[in-house]
């Protein structure tokens, strides 16, 4: 307790001195608590408490303070920043920013350059908000202006632009005041923290930004095209942290369409370069980013998947994320074990997302995904981990998977993945749920002998009550899964779909106004209607608002394929017994048949020829009678039209 | 007749069909194979096998004029090969630095020596078909390629492209050590390593592949890379590479394939590749641990410093140098500037006073050593000629100043700046050369700094540090030779006479023929510099005086006289003879500073025998005939080639050279 006052006494002795009348003394002053807080914490916050940071600013912001005050007040609350979060958020509540930014129109420059270290230090703390920089809309082109000014303006004001660059708006805003021009020579500069700095800063503004990618290809420094600048700063002998930055900035290009996935800077290049970022020899930290964002440069493009799967055994390679912290690690060295703990979630994210992108769209990688050394056991691991970005990243990687029609039949039936799955769809926040329940579509696929567990879990009511989410993704993908769920499926399947969606949700869905949702709800109605007495059974139950909805969405103003999808509905219906009837004493809607068979889309005439050979069927008793129906209302003079039609498929029928 | 039904899959990938074929089975065993590999890695685990022997055996094919022993088929002319050959060598060249050709070729095409029967070779070497049946096992061929590959290469690298797959696809690409049956698959014995085509196996010196790659067909572009300082091995395909294995195997049935040993740019990367790894090693040697106890490492080099300083005479710059740094310097004062004076005599082609003046402070020196009195009397009649030796000097015309003056104009191009920039030069040419430059441009500061003024010093003293790292190259590589002689000679009068040969006419018999004649040809470059710069002075014989001329002419039949009683006395010796033609020759021609044999009379030409003469006075002392840091330097470069003997890969990335600034 002695110890502790008397720690706080000295401190408040260099508060003290701040007030002191005498100017010289109070520089001296400033100086010595400038010592004394490097690298100490407990001094930091003891000056804090004792309202050092006020005086400061004070002093920091008088007209009538000597430059080399301002400046050494500065430094000293540029180490206050560098302390605790605590301590930062402190110095942002004493309103440091704009007191620091204000500093940044003297023309002294060693007081510049101590104001931006000083907010570059405050910036880059996640206690910041990054929007305070943008609050003054003088600031910016005041900074772009100071990037002339010396290495070290140059150096801070990039790593505040890279740190304080989050999103469209800022990218933009920064872009619209020259970012790219008073930036990209400083991509030459002879110092390395310059380079660097600056290399970042275009990493952020780049990334999912098609108009400043699109900028940047065309840039020229020293004669050179900023791509090209790039791919030097790339080469193995250059520092990791530039090599893994650059790539960034070409992955993001690539990826905002600016540079072309078969472009040998990429293929050659960049994809290489980020692969061996997942090798052994890389710091954990390093492991992660380059695992990520090759995942995001491959993520579209089934070349670039080929090209990763067979370089340098990545798939082997990320095996070994999965393997911390080692069991070595654990007894031998508890610093390690830390170190290992701490990244093994990030590891593990990291690796389920590349192996996601890697298996995206060709058969042969995934195969050669399932077969690494446990995977599926990893999958099920962390589909029930407590991290989200670990979920997340597993159901990511296990829906990519689930594309296999092989895998869905073996590995996924032996490890039971439908468990975990469904747990993971309970009260998961929506970005896990969107993926999870695509991932599940695939698993109610008919063949997957995982669907009849699912069923047995719950899942109708769960995907039922996906299909009222605000989220378009969810929706779509509830009603997708009940479609595939519905296909050729038995009677009381159907009939608990229909009860659990309730007609007047399924007559929601098919006036939703995207069109994805509606072509997935008139796919499930075409499943649900299917063989004869499934049919007759809820033509009979719901036919009077079946009839009406065909009717609607006949007459509405859709596309080729939602009309066509609804004949097919039509055409199922005419294939029942009795609800056949339905159509036949619907003069409407026969006349709407009647004018798709004229329509000039073949398709279209396709479908309505469909039910009318339905409706026509010999075999069946009445057909006679629905024959001259048909035949009164002239579709009968259509059909010897389409008889000497071009079209072999219309002819048939 | 049932409805249509539709099922469909959640959003982009569509399931693809089922019933996709597992990849294919073990390739037939009965299938022929046609194997390609250049020559042996450092054996991987094993015993050390005996270092690459030197290649008596096959030459490089690369000079084959076409249309000799060539298939008709080559579709290039003579200047497109001509043009590809250049190409090839700047490559290799680039590539592989620290890799000397005349004792270890680098691999430039399939041997056609070297290869089995079924084998056939075309365009000039590099394309490779198979003529075999490809049923049975016992159909398999390879070939291997001319040369084996030098350690000195550090990494090595070359691609094969497919261009056609033949029958049944059985490729392969690998390395297999010289003596290895080519009527076998590689990789199947020790060995040998390989990458199949087929089904992406490697094969590391047995009969079972492991999975190691994608398969490879007709297009495809396979790539092999050798690691000998980490002795790994890894393979590419169109650029890609695919990933370290530790050896590797592979198989291959009638096809055609096109090497490429860097007659065209690679796919892959392998510049890239090579600098991460100089990095490695540079990073490897900057952090390399020095001595423990504190101070000593510095003391170290400060000793060697001081040393190199007093050993070239340097004496007002050693002072300094010891005071500064707290040593004694061993040698009296006195006896440095003497030897500093006679140095300057020498170097200002005064050999007539530098004679002389040894002969007064070293009495006994020259008489027992008549070897050396011979090359310094030769190099007086030298500069008779030139008309700058003492004796012809007092009979010409020119004033003292315009004669003090002459060893200034070396200067001109001689200065440090000149120096850099001769990195493509062949190892060992690249450093004597270097030395001659170096060594004059201190030369001249030096004496700058010692006879002008001693407020200066400090001066002087800077100047020093910037160059002095350089200079010693010159005397390392005479340490080196001397090391050479050392190893097999048993007579003192032997090991100097070849030091003389080494010393005084660079260009004989010292297995340099290659550097020597490029050395020569620098020299001319030089002259002609030279010759702009005393165009003033009116270069005539002897200065131009009659007088002189018979002087010279007197001391000729001297010099001639001297020459027949050595050889009585001590027998024949050719390096004696060849000095005193080359010297004699220059009469023959009415400009001799502009003849074949002018480069004589350069006064770069006084710099060995002025360092031959100085470590004969500090023998006569019991002192070391090199300074240590000279010494230091010549084992190291020593160690380098013995790393390349030896098979130890990372000699590729440290040179010398990179460590004087």
């Amino acid at each position: 307790m002695s110890v502790l006052s008397e720690v706080t006494a000295s401190s408040r002795h260099y508060v003290d001195r701040l007030f002191d009348p005498d100017p010289q003394k109070v520089l001296q002053g400033v100086i010595e608590m400038k010592n004394a807080v490097i690298g100490n914490n407990k001094q930091k916050a003891n000056l804090i408490v004792l309202g050092a940071v006020p005086r400061l600013l004070y002093l920091l912001q008088q007209e009538t303070s000597s430059t080399e005050l301002r400046t050494e007040c500065a430094v000293v609350l540029g180490s206050l920043a560098m302390g605790t979060e605590n301590n930062v958020k402190s110095l942002l509540d004493c309103h440091i920013i704009p007191a620091l930014l204000q500093g940044l129109l003297s023309p002294e420059l060693k007081f510049i350059e101590a104001c931006l270290r000083c907010l570059r230090t405050i910036f880059t703390s996640p206690v910041t908000p990054e929007e305070l920089l943008y609050t003054d809309a003088t600031v910016i082109p005041h900074l772009m202006a100071l990037l002339s000014r010396s290495r070290y303006t140059q150096e801070y004001i990039c790593q505040i632009f890279s740190h304080c660059c989050k999103g469209p708006d800022h990218q933009t805003i920064l872009f619209n005041h020259g970012a790219v021009q008073n930036i990209a020579h400083l991509l030459t500069s002879t110092s390395y923290k310059v380079r660097m700095q600056a290399l970042k800063c275009f990493s952020v503004l780049a990334f999912e930004n098609p108009q400043v990618s699109m900028t940047l290809v065309n840039v020229l420094v020293d004669g050179e095209l900023l791509p090209q600048i790039f791919v030097k700063m790339l080469q193995r002998d250059k520092p990791i942290e530039m090599q893994l930055t650059s790539a960034k900035c070409l992955t993001y290009m690539c990826r905002a369409g600016a540079i072309r996935t078969d472009d040998n800077c990429i293929i050659l290049k960049t994809l290489p370069s980020l692969v061996r970022m997942c090798s052994k020899e890389r710091l954990l930290e390093e492991r992660v980013e380059g695992a990520e964002t090759l995942a995001y440069l491959i993520e579209t493009d089934v070349e670039l998947q080929r090209i990763a799967s067979i370089t340098d055994h990545l798939i082997a390679m990320l095996a070994d994320y999965f393997k911390y912290p080692s069991s070595v690690s654990a007894i031998t060295d508890i610093k390690r074990l830390d170190h290992d703990l701490k990244h093994a979630h990030e590891l593990r994210q990291a690796a389920f997302k590349l192996y996601a992108s890697l298996g995206a769209n060709d058969e042969d990688i995934r195969k050669k995904i399932i077969e690494t050394e446990n995977m599926m056991d990893r999958i099920v691991n962390g589909l029930s981990e407590s991290s989200i970005k670990v979920r997340l990243s597993a159901v990511r990687c296990l829906h990519s998977l689930s594309r296999s029609v092989q895998q869905l039949r073996t590995s996924f039936q032996d490890h039971a993945v439908w468990k975990p799955l469904m747990k993971v769809l309970q009260n998961a926040p929506d970005e896990v749920l969107v993926v999870a329940s695509s991932t599940l579509c695939n698993l109610l696929l008919e063949f997957s002998p995982s669907k009849e567990p699912i069923l047995e879990s719950g899942a109708i009511e769960l995907l039922c009550s996906l299909t009222q989410s605000e989220n378009l993704a969810l929706r779509v993908n509830g009603i997708w899964a009940l479609m595939n769920m519905a296909f050729q499926a038995e009677q009381k399947i159907k009939a608990d779909i229909l009860r659990g969606l309730s007609t007047e949700q399924l007559f929601q869905l098919l006036s939703d106004s995207d069109v994805n949702v509606l072509m997935k709800t008139l796919g499930l109605l075409r499943n649900l209607l299917s063989t004869r007495p499934h049919i007759d059974q809820i033509m009979s139950t719901h036919g009077k608002q079946i009839m009406q909805a065909v009717t609607l969405i006949l007459e509405g103003e859709h596309n080729i394929e939602v009309k066509e999808q609804t004949l097919c509905i039509l055409a199922n219906i005419a294939d029942g017994t009795t609800a056949k009837e339905l159509i036949m004493t619907n003069d409407d809607i026969l006349q709407k048949i009647k004018y798709y068979m004229s329509h000039s889309n073949a398709k279209l005439q396709l479908a309505a020829m469909f039910c009318i050979s339905n409706l026509i069927w010999n075999e069946e008793e009445g057909s006679q009678e629905r024959q001259d129906k048909l035949r009164d209302i002239g579709i009968v003079d259509i059909l010897h039209k389409l008889s000497q039609s071009s079209d072999p498929n219309i002819c048939d029928k | 007749m049932s409805g249509q039904q539709q099922q469909q899959l959640p959003l982009t990938a569509p399931p693809q069909a089922p019933g996709i074929a597992a990849s294919a089975g073990p390739a037939p065993a009965s299938a022929a194979a046609l194997l390609l590999h250049p020559p042996p890695p450092p054996p991987p685990t094993t015993a050390a096998p005996p270092p690459p022997p030197p290649s008596a055996g096959p030459l490089p094919a690369l000079g084959l004029p076409a249309g000799s022993s060539a298939p008709a088929a080559f579709p290039h002319g003579d200047p497109a090969l001509n043009e590809q050959e250049k190409e090839l060598k700047r490559r290799l060249k680039r590539l592989y630095p620290a890799v000397d050709e005349q004792e270890t070729p680098l691999p430039r095409s399939w041997s056609p020596k070297d290869k089995f029967s079924y084998i056939g070779l075309s365009q000039n070497n590099l394309r490779v078909h198979y003529k075999g049946h490809g049923k049975t096992p016992k159909d398999a061929a390879s070939v291997r390629a001319t040369h084996p590959i030098p350690a000195a290469c550090g990494i090595y690298y070359f691609e094969v492209k497919i261009v056609s797959k033949g029958r049944d696809g059985y490729m392969g690409i690998g390395l297999s050590a010289q003596g290895v049956n080519m009527n076998r698959l590689p990789g199947w014995d020790k060995h040998s390593y390989g990458y199949h085509g087929d089904d992406g196996h490697s094969f590391c010196s047995s009969g079972t592949g492991q999975p190691y790659g994608p398969t490879f067909t007709t297009g495809d572009v396979i790539g092999c890379c050798v690691n000998l300082i980490n002795n790994t091995c890894f393979y590419t395909k169109n650029g890609h590479s695919l990933g370290m294995e530790n050896s590797l195997g592979l198989q291959t049935p009638g096809e055609v394939v096109d090497a490429n040993f860097g007659q065209h740019p690679f796919v892959f990367d392998i510049e890239d590749y090579m600098r991460e790894w100089r990095t490695k090693i540079q990073a490897q040697i900057d952090r390399f641990p020095i001595g423990d106890r504190e101070g000593e490492w510095q003391t170290m080099i400060q000793k060697m410093v001081s040393s190199y300083l007093v050993h070239h005479g340097y004496c007002a710059t050693a002072e300094a140098f010891a005071r500064s740094t707290d040593q004694t310097v061993l040698e009296e004062l006195a006896s440095i500037k003497n030897r500093q004076r006679i140095q300057k005599l020498v170097l200002a082609g005064r050999m007539g006073e530098a004679i002389e003046t040894t002969q007064q402070l070293y009495p006994s020196l020259l008489e027992r050593n008549p070897n050396l009195l011979f090359a310094l009397k030769v190099r007086q009649f030298i500069e008779m000629v030139n008309g700058t030796d003492s004796e012809v000097r007092c009979l010409g015309g020119h004033s003292p100043k315009s004669q003090d003056s002459y060893p200034v104009s070396p200067r001109s191009f001689t200065s440090p700046s000149m120096s850099p920039s001769h990195g493509m030069n062949i190892h060992s040419l690249a450093t004597s050369k270097a030395s001659n430059t170096h060594f004059s441009g201190f030369e001249s500061s030096c004496s700058n700094g010692v006879i002008s003024n001693k407020a200066h010093q400090s001066y002087c003293h800077n100047k020093h540090q910037s160059t002095s790292l350089n200079v010693p190259e010159l005397n390392n590589i005479n340490v080196s030779r001397s090391q050479q002689v050392n190893s097999y000679t048993s007579s003192d009068v032997d090991m100097e006479t070849d030091h003389y040969s080494n010393g005084v006419a660079e260009t004989s018999s010292n297995g340099f023929l290659n550097g020597s004649s490029k050395h020569d040809h620098e020299m001319e470059e030089c002259d002609t510099e030279m010759e702009v710069d005393s165009s003033q002075l009116r270069r005539q014989l002897c200065g131009g005086s009659q007088a002189a001329i018979e002087r010279m002419i007197h001391f000729g039949r001297e010099l001639q006289a001297m020459s027949e009683q050595l050889r009585r006395e001590c027998g024949k010796n050719t390096t004696n003879k060849k000095m005193l033609k080359d010297a004699f020759s220059l009469l023959a021609y009415s400009d001799p500073w502009s003849s074949p044999v002018g480069n004589q009379l350069d006064p770069i030409q006084r710099e060995p025998v002025c360092s031959v003469l100085n470590s004969a006075i500090l023998e006569t002392h019991n002192l070391p005939k090199q300074p240590p840091l000279a010494l230091a330097m010549g084992q190291a470069s020593q160690c380098l080639g013995l790393m390349a003997r030896s098979g130890i890969g990372s000699c590729a990335f440290a040179t010398v050279e990179d460590y004087l600034h």
